[in-house]
């Protein structure tokens, strides 16, 4: 599959060739310990420094505000984790419907566990009602934890005016950028965020790595406690190649950041050329307040799945909200919140590029893509004419949502 | 990526029989069985076109809306159909769906018992049977999700030996929305558990009784086997099923095959094809004659 068309940037991405690279030499030549005292360790320490450095200044933040961690959702829960234990008197949390199970989940555990959380719904273009923020928020809010952009759709969130009304209750404000770093600029120097997460394999750096941004003089309890790496706020011994790797990838993406335009342009083509060309197929999302590498589109009266497996059969990589790609039996919560009908909601496909995307590539899924949307029609029985119980059914769950 | 046998593949990418059928001829029948729903994410409308003369299916196509399984399944189950006589298609179990596509992963199982129960559709279209006489549909709502009875639970938890709720979860998707019913899943299993193990102590205690004055003799006159068939149910069989509350009569005898009509608790009782196989067939044969096979009527 080395040939492979790769639309899933979402979910993971490709390790820039510079990036492993620079990691190299911390997997065999400089393996020491960055905490012991002599200078083989002292080189190693260096190199952390450096890679704290480079993240910073992605995202315009101070070296100190860098905690490494081992991955996006070690991030978001050690942000959680932090902000609750910093205000052991309040218990209520807001959050969203369509945040990412990093945080999703940990809410629901914590709900066991006594606390208030409040689940912002989205409209059905993905975005959120600010009104209900403002309604659910009170003196005894400590969190307000929202995703930057959703990882489905690409739906952005109005992230400074969420802070601001965060910060008006006095409320920890963390916010999961999983899939925003790289993709559009960041300053954390004057926002409202004071928790935010990143993943490095979400960035061209490979998995297992991870940081969380830690507003200076945010009050911080560590989720992981040991030694007295980071100082003091994630124990555990520094996994030095995948810091390295986030380090320059961090680099690699700012530099890139330029480049963006092009893979809009690229997105704007494949997506514009799907709903313009195959009947019966919709936009699931804003279509502007959206990243600029993330298209999700809904096939209707198919199933995501076969649509998936016919296109891997052409070498081309892609995701689907449908339940039967999950074993959950429940297709995506995401696209459930944003109200489509189910004929919509079982067939959606989501399309995310990278900087690696090239036009032949698309014009390749734009080739092939047609043929196996009508292949697929032509199996289902959900047009035709006598199988008006299943549009009842549609009919039925459309009025209720 | 789920890991799909090459058959399930072959039958996704290639699909047999797909569609509805168009025309017959005289002597000739065309029903659909439809099951599925838009919500769950998988529907099918499964085509037979049945010789009346002979009751054989001699065509069967299908519309499938779902996953590379369910596609793969609605497939194999129209190629198993094909030049079957009714009587034995209603036997198909989701199973042998299975089966014929060298498996599937067991969170696609309920793909091929939607393809069962299309066709149990058909079928009851074909015999003017109407739906809502099924029963299923007088069973107790169990997964208020997804809509299933405990009828059907108990009954593909007999078809398929499951003794897991997560493996009812598979096959008929019940529990696997708020997963609220799975406690009850759970009750169901149990009780069929139960139901499973009185079958078997039914069966030992049957097995117990000595009969001396049944020797079994491998000639038999048609009237010979018929009058034993008839005096072994009546002596050994019916008072050990009525202790119970169940029942069984004699239907008919053609060859081999011995017709039985299961009365009182026999009758929806989630065991009845084990009460059939276990008990009345195992002494049937003991006492009668080894060859003899029991069904239903």
């Amino acid at each position: 599959m080395n040939d492979c068309i790769y639309l899933d940037n979402n979910a993971t991405t490709q390790v820039d060739e510079e990036v492993a690279a620079a990691m190299m030499p911390y997997l065999t030549r400089y393996y020491g310990n960055p905490s012991s005292m002599h200078t083989f360790g002292g080189q190693v320490k260096g190199a952390v420094q450096q890679a704290r450095e480079q993240i910073a200044a992605l995202l315009g933040a101070e070296t100190s505000e860098i905690v490494f961690t081992s991955c996006g959702t070690e991030s978001d829960n050690a942000a959680i984790w932090a902000a609750l234990k910093a205000q052991p008197n309040k218990r209520h949390i807001v959050t969203t419907q369509v945040e990412h199970p990093a945080v999703l989940n940990v809410c629901k555990l914590l709900e066991k566990q006594g606390y208030k959380v409040t689940y912002l719904s989205v409209n059905g273009q993905g975005q959120l009602d600010l009104d209900e923020l403002e309604a659910a928020m009170t003196g005894d809010t400590a969190l307000v934890s929202v995703m930057y952009a959703n990882n489905e759709t690409g739906v952005v969130f109005p992230i400074d005016r969420i802070g601001e009304i965060a910060k008006a209750y006095g409320a920890t404000f963390h916010v999961d950028a999983v899939q925003v770093a790289g993709k559009i600029p960041l300053n954390l120097k004057n926002s409202t965020i004071d928790l935010l997460a990143i993943s490095g394999h979400k960035l061209h750096a490979p998995k297992g790595i991870g940081a969380l941004y830690v507003r200076r003089g945010t009050r911080f309890r560590p989720f992981l406690v040991g030694g007295h790496q980071e100082r003091g706020r994630r124990g555990g011994t520094e996994n030095v190649p995948g810091i390295v790797a986030l380090g320059k990838a961090a680099e690699l993406a700012q530099q890139h950041l330029g480049d963006v335009d092009r893979e809009r342009q690229l997105r704007d083509r494949l997506e514009r050329t799907i709903l313009t060309t195959i009947p019966n197929t919709v936009l699931n999302g804003h279509p502007s307040d959206r990243l600029p590498n993330t298209t999700n589109i809904g096939f209707k009266y198919i199933e995501g799945e076969a649509i998936l497996l016919s296109l891997n059969q052409y070498g081309i990589c892609a995701s689907s909200g449908s339940a039967c790609t999950s074993g959950s039996l429940e297709p995506s919560h995401v696209l459930r919140a944003l109200g489509l009908p189910y004929s919509v909601l079982h067939g959606s496909i989501r399309f995310s590029l990278s900087r690696y995307t090239t036009d032949t590539e698309i014009d390749r899924v734009l080739e092939v893509l047609p043929g196996i949307i009508d292949r697929l029609r032509a199996l289902s029985p959900f047009d035709s004419d006598e199988a008006g119980w299943l549009q009842d059914q549609e009919k039925v769950l459309v009025a209720s949502v | 990526m789920w890991d799909y046998t090459e058959k399930v593949m072959e039958h996704f990418h290639h699909p047999r029989n797909q569609g509805a059928i168009a025309e017959c001829e005289t002597g000739e029948k065309i029903v659909t069985g439809e099951v599925g729903s838009i919500a769950c994410g998988d529907a099918l409308r499964l085509h037979l076109k049945i010789d009346e003369a002979t009751q054989t299916i001699k065509d069967a196509r299908f519309q499938t809306f779902g996953c590379a399984s369910a596609i793969a399944s609605s497939s194999a189950l129209t190629e198993l159909l094909k030049g079957k006589n009714l009587e034995d298609a209603a036997r198909l179990t989701n199973r042998e769906i299975a089966d014929f596509l060298g498996g599937l992963p067991e969170e696609k199982m309920h793909c091929s018992v939607m393809g069962q129960e299309a066709l149990e559709a058909a079928i009851h279209t074909y015999k003017g049977i109407p739906l809502y006489n099924h029963d299923e549909d007088e069973g107790n709502l169990i997964c208020s999700c997804f809509g299933i009875t405990d009828t059907k639970i108990k009954r593909i938890i007999v078809d398929n030996n499951l003794t897991e709720a997560e493996q009812v979860t598979n096959y008929v998707k019940a529990g696997g929305g708020c997963g609220t019913c799975l406690t009850s899943i759970d009750d169901i299993l149990a009780e069929v558990a139960l139901e499973k193990q009185q079958d078997i102590e039914l069966a030992t205690e049957l097995r117990a009784i000595k009969s001396p004055a049944y020797t079994v003799i491998p000639q038999l006159t048609n009237l010979q086997k018929i009058s034993r068939i008839q005096q072994v149910l009546e002596q050994e069989v019916r008072p050990i099923l009525m202790e119970d509350g169940g029942d069984v009569e004699l239907f008919d005898v053609e060859g081999d095959t011995v017709k039985v009509l299961l009365k009182g608790a026999c009758v929806g009782c989630s065991s009845s094809s084990a009460t059939l196989e276990i008990a009345i067939q195992a002494t049937l044969r003991d006492r009668v004659l080894p060859s003899l096979v029991v069904e239903a009527v």
